[in-house]
């Protein structure tokens, strides 16, 4: 049963958007030989995961790694690298072609397809293209994950209320989705992903449309919901945003995972994106000056900034 | 289940199962009509199997010699009192044989013109104990002239006539609760296609194969009910017009098209079974077809 007494706590809220950064959160096991067995604080494992469509060819291979609970990741790579597949993986939208896939202690090969929605129910999704449903209002497009969880009535009206006021939506409630803004419709998207608490939060692009100072601002409400135990992996081509909050980054390359730990200063992620710059730019110290002249841009936005937002709708 | 549960899929906006009622009141319609049939064949054979049923027909052919004629039928009688296992008998009168006979010969015919044999209408106790073939050889020995009908092959004709033609009107039924149900999982399969994305959607938040399911059922059985209402109320007022012209003819031979309680029941079922059977099949059709999603 979801229970969202904590979405009001507004003074956790500032403070963490004034401290601003939750760094070394996440841990890593990627890329060993030897994955560690599912321990306790495992949400996901995935060990030599490969994934082909039909006969092509393998668009993921020899996958392994595992995600612990409370644990923040970016995921990144080139467009058609694999992060869709990936996150689809994760999500329960496609079976593996070869490979173990773990997740919540449950193994998904051997679990019986009516224990699948169980698992389901405890991810959140935020679809790259919202995926809301457009004959359903703002309200019944969040409640659909309680609903579907067999959530009395009274419940998801008073949860999904709540959320919607604090995420700035509670005048549309009644509104069906194209006759949002792409920012609102973005919002339901992530309200319908997080009413039902989930345990693991997957966000395909969830910056795609909307500006950076919009994205930096959408990455503090993934990082408030992480700080309150949520597992998140965000997809994102947004190397802006990955250097600016410094988690770690799992890296796809053609189908093949590498992985960057997050480390707290950044270095990491931003070095794989200043490689890619640097292939770009004639020197290598120019694309660090970018890359420096990008995060003081990022960092001077989000200090003007509310600091004292009366809902989340400052904060997006 | 009983589809007043809030729908997350917008099925009542779909043009394909607009026409959905109509087919199912046109199958409905049919289907009144041959339950309608069974249901009077039904009880017109039971109405003649009682009729004749238990009963013997000793006929005494007539002679040129009215005093042997009358003799025949004293030692008839007096065969019949001593046999055990009788219940009545009675003696058919002239004048209700004359009107028996008056549709062939017409009413000119005069008791005195023709010779008319005697017939003894007589009542088993119980038919399965009787012996028919001593009771016929005792008869024969002492009158010969008299013979025993006991109808039972006509009567056997008549029912098996009756069950073939009953056989063909639940054929009827069968081909009309296929073709019913061929109508759902073509409208079924198409608004799984139609809400193809809604589907998924609801599949990756967590939502059970049967939560669903039970949405496209809870609709389907609405338009079942819809269409069997409408149905009903085509194929009755046709079937009572039928039994009304039958009833003016007043001929004792048509099946009588009058309803009891129970065959009424029969009628206000068929609505209800035509959406439970709306129901189950749109459920089954999208539950095999959600089983081939992981």
């Amino acid at each position: 049963m979801p229970m969202l007494d904590g979405w009001r706590s507004r003074v956790a809220l500032s403070e963490h958007y004034r401290g601003r950064r939750l760094l070394g959160r996440a841990s890593y096991t990627l890329n060993e030989p030897q994955v560690p067995g599912l321990s306790k604080g495992n949400i996901a494992r995935f060990e030599n995961v490969g994934l082909r469509y039909g006969l092509g060819p393998e668009v993921l291979r020899d996958v392994t790694f595992s995600l612990d609970s409370g644990s923040f990741h970016f995921l990144v790579g080139e467009s058609g690298a694999g992060k869709s597949s990936l996150l689809k993986l994760l999500y329960l939208a496609l079976k593996p072609s070869r490979g173990l896939i773990s997740l919540f202690g449950a193994d998904i090969a051997t679990t019986p397809r009516p224990q699948l929605p169980a698992l389901r129910r405890q991810i959140g999704v935020v679809f790259q293209e919202f995926r809301l449903l457009e004959h359903l209002s703002t309200f019944d497009n969040v409640a659909l994950p309680l609903r579907v969880a067999g959530v009395r009535e009274s419940d998801v009206n008073r949860h999904v209320t709540e959320l919607l006021e604090w995420v700035g939506l509670k005048d549309h409630m009644k509104s069906r989705p194209p006759t949002l803004s792409g920012g609102q419709q973005q919002r339901v998207s992530i309200a319908r992903a997080v009413i039902a608490r989930p345990k693991l939060l997957l966000a395909d692009e969830p910056t795609g449309n909307v500006d950076d100072r919009m994205a930096l601002r959408l990455m503090h409400l993934f990082e408030e919901l992480n700080r309150l135990g949520t597992t998140i992996v965000v997809a994102t081509h947004n190397m802006a945003l990955v250097d600016s909050l410094g988690y770690p980054v799992m890296r796809l390359d053609a189908g093949d995972m590498s992985v960057v730990e997050g480390s707290g200063n950044k270095s990491a992620a931003r070095e794989w994106r200043e490689s890619r710059e640097s292939a770009q730019s004639n020197t290598r110290a120019e694309a660090k000056a970018q890359a420096r002249a990008r995060r003081e841009r990022m960092r001077a936005e989000t200090d003007d900034a509310d600091i004292d937002p009366p809902g989340i709708e400052n904060f997006l | 289940m009983l589809g007043v549960k809030r729908s997350d899929l917008p099925l009542d906006k779909d043009a394909h199962s607009r026409f959905l009622p109509w087919l199912i009141a046109f199958m409905v319609f049919l289907a009144v009509l041959a339950i309608g049939g069974i249901l009077v064949l039904n009880a017109t054979a039971s109405r003649w199997d009682q009729g004749v049923g238990g009963t013997l027909t000793v006929q005494i052919a007539a002679t040129e010699d009215a005093a042997r004629d009358q003799n025949n039928l004293q030692e008839v009688l007096n065969v019949i009192a001593a046999q055990s296992g009788i219940e009545r008998y009675i003696v058919i009168e002239e004048e209700r044989m004359l009107a028996l006979l008056e549709p062939w010969l017409g009413s000119a015919a005069e008791a005195g013109d023709l010779p008319l044999p005697k017939l003894i209408d007589v009542g088993l106790a119980d038919e399965a104990q009787f012996d028919l073939k001593a009771f016929t050889r005792t008869l024969q020995l002492r009158v010969p002239e008299a013979t025993v009908d006991d109808h039972r092959i006509w009567l056997q004709r008549l029912v098996n006539l009756i069950r073939t033609v009953e056989l063909i009107a639940l054929a009827v039924l069968v081909f009309i609760a296929l073709a019913t149900m061929g109508t759902v999982i073509f409208t079924t399969r198409t608004g799984l296609a139609v809400h193809k994305e809604a589907i998924e959607v609801l599949h990756l938040i967590g939502a059970q194969d049967s939560y669903i399911a039970g949405q496209f059922a809870g609709r389907a059985m609405m338009l079942g009910l819809k269409g069997g209402l409408i149905g009903l109320s085509l194929g009755l007022p046709a079937l009572l017009a039928v039994g009304y012209l039958a009833e003016s003819l007043e001929d004792a031979a048509l099946p009588n098209l009058s309803f009891g309680i129970i065959e009424w029941a029969i009628f206000a079922a068929i609505p209800l079974s035509v959406a439970f059977l709306a129901m189950t099949t749109a459920r089954s059709t999208v539950l095999r077809s959600l089983a081939r999603m992981l």
